[in-house]
């Protein structure tokens, strides 16, 4: 198969295609504008639906209506706009209705920058919205990732009936890398028998709905659900292991903080350090696992994020508080560099944090 | 024997919760007769609002949507989209519709979307115990107006016919009452134009209903039904505000 330059946001979109969606909302924001602009030219070509929104809530509300259809669907957005787009993720998970939504991310909080950012780590792994849900969460490194971890949303999604999001930052989403798409990038295809598709007359009508107002009839929902999460937690965990082995130092990073520290693993190996990256591709489910195991044998973590220290109560959670766990982290739309990453890396083997 | 009188297929055998004397119950078998006599009940998927219709989705026997407050245009455009050969409408009360959910009306009509909307205007929040809703009149009081609807602070109500016919694209928009029996009769050939007008792809219809809340209004259902006529009719007047298929003549 033939690898094709493109960009990160616009591998997102054509892999979406690949993937069997035909219907994508989204309302402009800068710096995802390339998925819509993708999307507007495809779309139309291929009988899909292209519709700008009047608002980011509108968005996510029509995504509603298709997934209740039992359509594919995606919107894609960047965090201020995904913080708009809450409520109806909030619905779709209260539904059990699949979905991929896109955030390419940026600083914050407000308006912020347009700079990359991984500071909604909280907001996607933790809820966002209202009640008790979760979101599948994808953080995809590189271009080809954009792509593969797309149709792998899209895939978790049906599979479970959950919404799923793809957690990129505007680095990834801007870069361009060779990729390679296979023509069709659907695995599986599910039934969806509790679509609203219309009776025909031939069945009972299918009701697609969040409100349950008898306390013991919800509480119910809420348990089974959560079953349902655990099944994810015991089977979809992705992570990347990098010279872990024998490391002493181990460096937990996802996305383009990831990339930034494989250089200063290098760099700490040319210096003698053992040091290791752990790359979470699910940030959730999160992998605890992996991070337990590790704590067995390193000196500690170093946490290398664009955020102020979001994922870090993830890793400490994850490794019972036995190692210590430093931050290594620029935000607003900085990104550290190798070097500040090596001297975290050098400071934990020294015992200097 | 001869049936004289049947329930509608398009209505389920659910008790409905509406208090006495509300007219959603009316407006509910006009919706469903419409589907019915147009023979579309097994294509058409329904979307509920939140509000005192939030329950519609066990009320109506074809395929429900629950959508949250305001959003029920955005949910049937999605739909619509997905599926442009089914029927999708909405039944909407006035806070969902004109007030949290403008944006979502405004712009579903001006997509000219081929949906078919209900809009069910009783001038108040019904299901949260009687606020002010946009709709509600100068001078009437609520829970949240208590001294009466302020337009000084807090403005007038929204004619929500009248604001849409200033679009240049939707196709049908026609206010109706269901206060008297000849206002039912005109009600239910509106609602069912309204399907119609989906079903023949011409675009975004919306009916107002003029109804009335004697629960919230604290009034007696007569007495309600009265206030509909004595003060709601006069500043919401009923007819056809936007009729595409006349213009096109």
């Amino acid at each position: 198969m033939a690898k094709v330059l493109m960009k990160g946001n616009e591998a997102i979109a054509e892999a979406a295609i690949r993937s069997g969606c035909r219907h994508y909302f989204g309302y402009p924001i800068t710096p995802q504008t390339e998925i819509a602009a993708y999307m507007a030219k495809r779309m139309p070509k291929i009988g899909g639906t292209f519709l700008q929104a009047e608002s980011e809530i509108s968005a996510i509300n029509m995504v509603y209506g298709v997934s209740s259809a039992g359509c594919r669907v995606m919107t894609s957005s960047s965090s201020p706009g995904v913080s708009l787009k809450q409520e109806g993720i909030s619905y779709l998970a209260g539904c059990d209705l699949p979905a991929l939504i896109v955030n390419v991310q940026r600083g914050g909080p407000g308006l912020g920058g347009i700079q990359p950012s991984q500071s909604d780590y909280f907001q996607a792994t933790k809820g966002g919205g209202h009640g008790d849900y979760r979101l599948i969460v994808l953080a995809p490194a590189s271009v080809q990732e954009m792509a593969d971890l797309t149709a792998k949303a899209f895939d978790l999604a049906d599979k479970y009936r959950m919404p799923a999001m793809l957690l990129a930052d505007g680095t990834i989403g801007q870069m361009m890398e060779p990729v390679e798409l296979p023509e069709d990038m659907r695995t599986t295809v599910y039934e969806k028998p509790w679509a609203v598709t219309g009776t025909e007359n031939k069945r009972e009508h299918n009701i697609v709905n969040s409100l349950y107002l008898v306390p013991e009839q919800l509480e119910k929902k809420n348990i089974e659900r959560y079953e349902k999460y655990k099944t994810v937690e015991k089977n979809e965990v992705m992570y990347e292991e990098y010279m872990t082995d024998d490391a002493d130092v181990c460096v937990v990073a996802f996305g383009i903080a990831a990339r930034v520290s494989k250089n200063a693993i290098t760099a700490a190996r040319a210096k003698g350090i053992k040091a290791g990256l752990i790359r979470p591709i699910t940030l959730w489910p999160f992998p605890k696992d992996v991070i337990a195991r590790t704590a067995e044998h390193v000196k500690g973590f170093v946490s290398v994020e664009l955020s102020m220290g979001q994922m870090i109560e993830d890793i400490r959670l994850a490794e019972g508080c036995k190692k210590p766990v430093t931050l290594c982290s620029r935000v607003g739309g900085m990104i550290p560099s190798p070097e500040e990453v090596l001297k975290a890396i050098e400071d934990m083997e020294g015992g200097a944090f | 024997m001869a049936v004289v009188f049947s329930k509608p297929k398009a209505l389920t055998d659910a008790p409905l919760h509406y208090c006495p004397g509300c007219t959603h119950g009316i407006i509910h078998r006009l919706v469903a007769e419409a589907i019915d006599d147009l023979g579309i009940l097994g294509r058409t998927v329904g979307v509920a609002p939140v509000g005192c219709a939030v329950m519609a989705y066990d009320y109506f026997s074809c395929d429900m949507v629950e959508a949250a407050h305001g959003r029920a245009p955005a949910v049937a455009t999605g739909l619509k989209r997905a599926m442009p050969d089914r029927i999708i409408f909405t039944y909407q009360g006035d806070g969902d519709l004109a007030s949290i959910g403008m944006a979502e009306t405004v712009h579903a009509a001006t997509r000219n979307e081929n949906i078919t909307v209900i809009f069910v205007n009783n001038a108040i929040y019904g299901m949260t115990g009687g606020q002010m809703a946009p709709t509600s009149l100068p001078g009437q009081v609520t829970q949240t107006s208590p001294y009466g609807r302020d337009v000084k602070t807090v403005g007038y109500p929204i004619k929500v016919c009248e604001l849409l016919s200033a679009l240049d694209a939707p196709y049908y928009i026609e206010r109706v009452a269901v206060n008297n029996v000849k206002h039912v009769m005109a009600a239910k050939k509106a609602i069912k134009r309204a399907f119609e007008n989906q079903v023949e792809g011409r675009g975004f219809s919306l009916i107002e209903v003029v109804s009335s809340c004697p629960t919230n209004w604290g009034m007696t259902p007569q007495k309600a039904l009265d206030w509909v006529e004595s003060d709601m009719i006069p500043y919401y007047p009923l007819g056809v505000y936007r009729d595409k298929s006349k213009e096109a003549e």
